[in-house]
């Protein structure tokens, strides 16, 4: 076997992150007393060490086990976006509310082995690895989603999650096992040298198998017409684990679509721009028309990181430098904005009354003016006002698709975003102008913890929409290192 | 001759119980009568010189999936579920259109093998080679160590969460 070696430093995220997974399940054990803010500190110190330990590969691409594992500094900037994406989630976590309902040390754990998962979804070049890094991070979530099992709508998201990802697999499988049929490898660079010489139209079963690749990786993005489970999940499952589902596994879901639109890019004329075009505009018209109609705010949140989710497309379709950048800015950027959103509602909720209803947050502004100035600015941020980050992310992911000559794509998505300003904005009118007619809000216990995440996300989204130029640069660094 | 003889014994009894399985109104048989088909299935594949994967078909397929079947079936106490199993017209209609979809598909399967003189996939001699179980242990002990490694967390991580949803107690014990 030749390039057969063991390079740990390769697969240093996934063994530190799957490590820590089990260290927190055994501690869980051993020691079921353990004050979870204790726990809640190790997950959080391993991160930061699986956080450097990714970033050690960014100057350093290698190519590891065969061609299985790629590191480089797309899979190092996507784990970072990963691994922060969960440490605010764990940050999220450690509250009072979620206690009632979590057995936490296996809970962390989860977090931690979805996350494993994530980073060999950036890093795998191989189907196998992509696929066995999507399971894991799958698998994950599907338990996560249900953790609330007394409720119903828990219920309900874990199963409907469940069903439909396994579908969603299956679908993926099949397509990797045609893939593999035509051309022999699950290996992308070999598939790439394949679509190069034949095209993507060159076989019908090549091209069945692309599509089938694509309603796997569609499902995990959640873009139309396999958005469908979204909201219901969202909606169920602990407010920390939409976060988690809407920022971290989406992203994770793109570093794999981006791993695999890479390989078939390396070819003159291709069919599956086209396909692209037609899901990017109709998942951001869905997302962003459904979302005015939602008064639950978990839902609306679902149905706008539908659209989001399309807005990211025009990037995967631009396909060029900016555009690959772009991705990476945006994903970033939305980690921050959506997780801070997600986590005022958690801030907000209490055991008894989760905190989702529109008419829960009027007046919010005069009886909790920090989660009311926080949730402000994080809407600010989705619906893409400056000085915020959403703004910038926005601005870079469009003129790449102008770049790239999908003006019309661009155009709707510049409509959509003004029709999502009504909901995002909705919502703030909500907290600032309307008095609030009953003292529910006033109930949730102060939560350092999640304020401090909350915080950060804030601070993050300000930093990135200021100062974005040194963080793009350096991700037009490794967009070019893709090409 | 001996394979040819052994072929068509393992393919009547499959069909038959293929055919035992729609026809019994009992869930328990059905499910007992998938299994001798799927057994036979298993067949097919030693008589093709495929050991391994006629072990994996019996493991997974006979062993695991099934006994879930049987599981299910038999926690579900469907004694008087057999009255329910009779069709309704529309999905007699369905179920004639999907007889008529396979049976095309049966009729493109014979046509391609023997009129056409099989479909050439590029795979050529590889398969014959690459069927025994040494060759698939070393790959998967060289080439595809990593993710055969990789599966183990994975099953890690599906057992905790079998744990968590079959978990009595919802609050840690305090």
């Amino acid at each position: 076997m030749n390039g057969f070696e063991f390079d740990w430093i390769a697969i240093a995220p996934f063994l530190i992150l799957s490590v820590l997974g089990f260290a927190v399940v055994v501690l869980g054990i051993s020691f079921p007393k353990m004050y979870r803010g204790t726990l809640g500190t190790i997950v959080l110190v391993g991160f930061a060490v699986a956080f450097l330990a990714s970033l050690q590969s960014w100057d350093d691409a290698r190519l590891a086990f065969g061609g299985m594992i790629t590191a480089d500094k797309f899979s190092s900037a996507f784990s970072c976006i990963f691994i922060l994406g969960a440490t605010l989630t764990i940050g999220l976590s450690i509250n009072q509310v979620e206690e009632k309902y979590l057995l936490y040390s296996d809970y962390f754990a989860l977090v931690v082995f979805a996350t494993a998962g994530m980073t060999l979804m950036a890093s795998g070049t191989n189907l196998l690895t992509l696929f066995l890094g999507l399971e894991t991070l799958s698998i994950a979530l599907y338990v996560l989603a249900g953790f609330r099992r007394s409720n119903e709508f828990a219920l309900e998201a874990s199963f409907k999650y469940f069903l439909l990802g396994a579908f969603a697999s299956g679908f993926l499988l099949y397509g990797i096992a045609l893939i593999y049929g035509i051309t022999g490898s699950t290996d992308l660079t070999k598939i790439s040298a394949y679509v190069s010489s034949e095209g993507i139209l060159g076989s019908k079963m090549f091209f069945a198998g692309f599509l089938l690749l694509l309603v796997g990786f569609g499902f995990k993005i959640s873009v139309f017409p396999f958005h469908l489970w979204a909201p219901d999940v969202y909606q169920g499952a602990p407010t920390p684990i939409s976060a988690f589902m809407a920022t971290g596994s989406k992203a994770a879901g793109f570093a794999a679509l981006m791993r695999f639109m890479i390989a078939m890019q390396s070819t003159t004329q291709s069919g599956w721009q086209d396909i692209i075009w037609v899901i990017a505009a109709a998942t951001m018209i869905l997302g962003n028309v459904i979302a005015l109609r939602q008064s639950n705010v978990k839902r609306m949140l679902a149905y706008s990181s539908i659209a989001h989710a399309g807005y990211i497309l025009i990037g995967v379709l631009a396909g060029n430098t900016i555009g690959s950048s772009g991705i990476i800015f945006y994903l970033l950027t939305y980690t921050f904005m959506n997780i801070g959103a997600f986590g005022v509602i958690s801030y907000l909720s209490t055991a008894e009354h989760e905190f989702i209803t529109l008419s829960d947050f009027r007046g919010l502004a005069s009886s909790r003016p920090f989660a009311a100035i926080a949730m402000a600015a994080f809407m600010f941020s989705l619906a893409g006002i400056p000085p915020l980050a959403g703004f910038m992310a926005k601005f870079y992911l469009f003129s790449a698709g102008v770049k790239a000559g999908y003006v019309w794509l661009v155009i709707i998505a510049v409509v959509t975003s003004m029709i999502s300003l009504y909901y995002y904005l909705g919502l703030v009118v909500q907290m600032f102008m309307r008095d609030k007619e009953a003292d529910v809000a006033a109930t949730a216990p102060l939560q350092p913890a999640v304020m401090i995440a909350i915080s950060i996300a804030m601070l993050a989204i300000l930093i990135l929409g200021i100062f974005p130029s040194r963080w793009v640069s350096l991700f037009q660094d490794l967009a070019r290192s893709l090409m | 001759m001996l394979e040819t003889v052994l072929f068509f014994a393992l393919a009547l009894l499959a069909v038959t119980a293929a055919i035992g399985m729609i026809v019994h109104r009992s869930p328990v048989y059905s499910v007992l009568m998938l299994i001798i088909t799927l057994f036979s299935i298993a067949g097919f594949y030693v008589l093709l010189n495929a050991p391994f994967v006629a072990a994996v078909h019996m493991i997974v397929y006979a062993g695991a999936i099934i006994v879930l079947f049987l599981f299910v079936v038999m926690l579900l106490d469907l004694r008087h579920e057999s009255d329910r199993f009779t069709l309704t017209k529309f999905s007699r209609v369905l179920a004639f259109i999907a007889f008529l979809v396979f049976l095309g598909e049966a009729i493109l399967l014979v046509k391609v093998a023997f009129i056409d003189g099989g479909l050439d996939i590029g795979l050529g001699g590889q398969v014959s080679q690459l069927g025994d179980t040494p060759s698939i242990g070393k790959l998967l002990f060289t080439a595809y160590l990593l993710p055969f490694e990789i599966a183990s967390v994975l099953l890690l991580v599906a057992i905790i969460g079998a744990v968590i949803l079959a978990k009595q107690n919802l609050k840690p014990s305090q």
